[in-house]
Formats: C-alpha cells, structure tokens, sequence
C-alpha cells in the first residue's frame, strides 16, 4: 500500500504555529506552544504524550470547537474557523443522544444536510452494518455496552462523509480486550472507507498499532517533542503485534514519552 | 449476544414490572388501616369529630346536589388555567436564561426576590389591584407555577452536557438546530421535575386563596362549613384537595416517566 506522505503532495490538514494560552494576559499559561504539523490525504495519525500536552487542545482546535490564540489549521489549504461536518469528531465520553435510538443517534447528521429520509436510512444502515450494530439499531444508548456505544458514534460521525477523522481517545474507557477489537475494526472501517485521522491515546501500544506516524508531545508548555514513523504494512495483525519490528518502533515512543528531557524555561516563551 | 440479550433484558424488566404490583397492595393495606384507625377513634368518641361513615354519606349528599363536582371544577379550573400559562412562559424564559447570559443576569434578581415571597402573600395586592373575580386568583396560581417551573428550566439548559452540543456542532448543527434537537431533550427531565413542583405549589396555592377570596371551590367551601361547624363537609374538602392533588401528581409522574424513558436510572 503506497502512502502519501507529506513531502509529497499538498497536505491535508497543517497546523501553523499553533499556539493556545489561557487565562489573562499577564500570567497566561501556554497549553499548546507553536505547533508545527503537515498531515497528508489518507494517513492514520496517532498522537500520544503525557497528560496536560495539550493534545485536546491541538484537537479540540483543529476541529473548530477552540480558537487558537495565535497561528492557524488549514484544511486544504483552508483555514479552520468553526465547526464542520467535513472534519468528524469522536469524543472520549461517547456524547451519544441518550433520547435517539442507535439509527436516529446515525441519522442526525444527515438530517441536518437535508437528506430525504430514504437515502438517511440507506446511509445509516451502511454504517450501523459496518460497524457491527445491524441488530441493535433500534436500541437506545443506555442498553448498549461502553464498546458499543463507542461503535455508534463511530457510525455517527462516518455517516456525515468527513474528510477528516479527529479522535479524543475514543477508546480510553474501554478494557483491553474490547479496546483491541475496537481497534482491529476502525482499522478494517478506515481500510474500506479511507479518511484521515487524527488519533488521540495514552496507550503506547494502540498508537503504534494503528498509525502511519506517531506523534509525541511534550508539556509545559504543550508542544511537538517527536515524529516516529511506523514502517509496518497494512493490513495490521497480531503477528505484526507481535514482531520484533513492532517492539522496536514500540519501545522508541516509549522512550520519547516517558523520558523525555525536562523543559528549562517553563511557561515562557 | 445481539437479538438474544435484548430478548433477554425485556424478559428482566417484565418481571421487574410485576413485582412492583405488591406496593400497590401494600398502599391499600396502609390505606384500610388508616380509615379502620379513624373509624375506631371516633367510634369510642374519643374525639368530636365525623366517623368515616358520616363522611360517606355527606360526600354522597355534596355529588348528589351537585356542589361537590362543582367545587372540583372551579378550583381544577382556576388551577389549571393559572398553572398552564405559568409553564407556558416559564419554559421559554427558563430557556432564555439559560442560553443567554445577559438575558439570565437581567431576570435572575427578580426571580431569587419573588421566590422569597410566599405567593400568598401577593392576594391582597392582587385583589386591590385586580379586583375579586378569578383574575387574581389565577394570578397568584400562574406566579406559584412560573416561579418553581423557570428555575428548573433553567438549570436544565445550563446542566445540558457540553460534548452533546459539541457532538451536534461537529456534525453541522447550528444554534437554530442544537436548540429545538439538543437542548429541548436534555433539558427536559429538569423541565418536568419543575413542572412537577409547579403543579403541587399551585394546587397548594389555589385551596388557601379560595380560603381567602373566592365564592366558590374546595377553599370556600371548607371555609363556609367552618362558620357553620359543618366539619363532615370539611373532612369531605379536604380529603378531595389530597386525592385530587394526588392523582394529578401521578399523571404528571407517568408523563415524565413517559417523555424520559431515555434516561438511565438507577432502581
Ligand atoms: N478551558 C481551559 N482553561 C484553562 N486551562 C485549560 C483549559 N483547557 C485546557 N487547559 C489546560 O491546558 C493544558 C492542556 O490541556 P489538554 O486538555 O489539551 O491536555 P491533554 O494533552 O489532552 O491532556 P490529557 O491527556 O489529560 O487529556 C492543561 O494543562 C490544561 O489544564
Ligand atoms: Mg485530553
């Protein structure tokens, strides 16, 4: 499988001296520091770093949901300057609509496009099937499972057509067993409907496992520390999991995540 | 899993449903109790007052005559038309509050003051200013509703869980949408608790201003039995004010549970 990385090509999605301070302007504190990141059309990207980084941030910023205090993310060349349905969100915290059914929870987007209720529910059952949901699509979300829950808004956001995926540790909630298969899924989904996506994790192993390039950062102030690329074919497997290749590439970002050299002149710049 | 454990889950909450029939019984044993209790109390003349039988036969007589349904509907009137145009503009402004800060920063001191002002307390200037007819009675009931029904709305926007409407706006709603789509749903288990107590503190309401001023409902009529030492007629009011407030308290209950299905509990 052929990648496009970003020296060649356009990027998809840049981010330019990304910065984000909060509170007063005297003693405001930095969360996100100048962040520089080229991200091409298709790539799976996983971003990891300790708690604080501003990985939220950088997120939360790409997706139109923050501002950035200074710098910008263009999208196609475009710059970010609200929400949109072309860059899909998936939330830790699920953030179903507990009054929707599973296929209602899949249809609200296309709703709001305006899309006759025929084609919805064409749409909405594609995703629900593609994720594994076709029995409980009538269900409401307090009777599904953390997994599956997960698994719907998954199906939420693919239903839209995003460009872009971005994920605020959509996994994080989930025990290890559950977490793999979820894993092994959103690869197969990503595999057939091909996006680009932002990944957000603290497991060192799930960002490895999934990504093209794994993205460590570094706090206070928040910013880039390292880019390690993941020379591992596609489609992933628990033999890969299990290479000494995986283990190799798994113990550098180990590395860079948990030593990495403390910052001199904190909060400033 | 799948169609099998759903199956399996209703199978559950069916059995959970016929268990709850005992408490139904257990509120009939507590409530033959009672009466055998009140019965046995007045029996031994312990007490000057009607036994249950004597209280029958006047109920009887008052629905007979026609004066006791005509009560009911004059005070279910006036509560109900006061209660009603309560929630129908508490919701809106609650709504307003919620979502808008200045609009919350401008109505909110009035609110916290009125709230401390017992409704009643407002019959004499309503009657001075709005006469003795019905109006200012309904008045009085329509501030009791507004003002316990607002505050929950309100604090139903403002508790809306921030990702939801983030889920919405990522998905391309804008405010027009997020509004009647999001906050309306989620704010609405609030909405009915309020309604809930609206309803309560305005059929409190409504019995002590007829209490007061009125020429007719359950309030005058106990008040009139009172000049006259009628208490069977006053045992029949008030156990009408209990088992009316009670049955609307349920409709209001199954309502809510009806809209909130949705909603997780813990049982
Ligand atoms: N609304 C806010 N107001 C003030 N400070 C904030 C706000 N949001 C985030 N921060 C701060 O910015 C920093 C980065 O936050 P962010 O949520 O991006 O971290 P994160 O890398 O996602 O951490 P975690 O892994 O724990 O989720 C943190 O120190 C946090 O306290
Ligand atoms: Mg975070």
């Amino acid at each position: 499988m052929s990648l496009d990385l970003p020296q060649g090509g356009a990027p998809k999605i840049s981010f330019q001296n990304v910065t984000r301070r909060f509170g007063d302007d005297q003693n405001a504190f930095i969360a996100l520091d100048r962040l520089n990141l080229d991200i091409a059309d298709g790539e799976f990207v996983t971003v990891v770093g300790p708690s604080g980084c501003g990985k939220s941030t950088a997120m939360n910023i790409a997706a139109g949901l923050m501002t950035a205090s200074e710098g910008q993310v263009l999208v196609d060349g475009r710059p970010v300057s609200g929400p949109s349905p072309e860059r899909g969100v998936i939330f830790q915290q699920y953030a179903l609509f507990p009054w929707l059914t599973v296929r209602q929870n899949v249809e609200f987007g296309l709703r709001i496009k305006r899309i006759s209720a025929a084609e919805r529910r064409r749409i909405a059952d594609h995703f629900i099937d593609l994720v594994g949901l076709k029995d409980f699509a009538d269900a409401l979300p307090k009777t599904l499972s953390g997994g599956m829950k997960q698994r719907c808004a998954i199906a939420r956001a693919y239903a839209v057509n995003p460009i872009i995926l971005l994920m605020d540790e959509p996994f994080g909630a989930l025990d290890a067993l559950t977490r793999v298969q979820m894993q092994d899924q959103l690869l197969d989904t990503w595999s057939r409907e091909r996006r680009t996506v932002i990944f957000i994790t603290h497991d060192v192993d799930e960002a490895v496992y999934l990504a093209n390039r794994v993205i460590v950062m570094a706090a206070r102030p928040g910013r880039l520390h390292k880019i390690i690329p993941v020379d591992l074919p596609y489609p992933r497997t628990e033999e890969i999991r299990l290479s000494p290749a995986f283990a190799e590439i798994r113990n550098q970002v180990w590395h860079a995540v948990y030593h990495q050299n403390p910052q001199i002149n904190q909060n400033s710049r | 899993m799948s169609i099998h454990a759903a199956k399996h889950v209703e199978t559950i909450e069916k059995a959970r449903a016929n268990m709850r029939v005992p408490p139904l019984l257990l509120n009939f044993v507590a409530f033959a109790f009672a009466v055998t209790i009140w019965w046995a109390i007045t029996a031994a003349k312990l007490v000057v007052l009607p036994g249950p039988l004597e209280v029958f036969q006047r109920a009887l007589q008052l629905i007979a005559n026609g004066q006791l349904p005509l009560d009911i509907v004059s005070s279910l009137r006036r509560v109900l038309t006061g209660f009603l145009l309560g929630v129908a503009l508490a919701v809106p402004v609650g709504f307003l509050m919620g979502w808008y800060r200045v609009a919350r920063a401008l109505i909110e001191p009035y609110i916290q003051f009125f709230r401390m002002v017992p409704p009643l307390a407002v019959i004499p200037l309503a009657i001075v200013t709005m006469g003795i007819d019905e109006t200012p009675k309904i008045f009085v009931i329509f501030l009791a509703s507004f003002l316990s029904s607002v505050v929950a709305t309100y604090q139903g926007v403002i508790g809306v869980d921030r990702t939801l409407i983030n889920a919405a706006r990522v998905l391309g709603a804008r405010d027009r949408v997020i509004f009647p789509r999001v906050i309306i749903p989620a704010s609405l288990p609030f909405i009915l608790v309020g309604v809930r107590i609206g309803l309560g503190s305005a059929w409190a309401t409504v019995v002590a201003a007829e209490l007061i001023a009125a020429q007719s409902g359950l309030g005058f009529r106990m008040q009139q039995a009172q000049l006259y030492y009628d208490l069977s007629t006053i045992f029949v009011s008030l156990i009408t004010i209990g088992v009316l407030g009670l049955l609307m308290d349920r409709l209001v209950q199954a309502a809510e549970r009806h809209l909130t299905r949705w909603q997780e509990r813990v049982q």
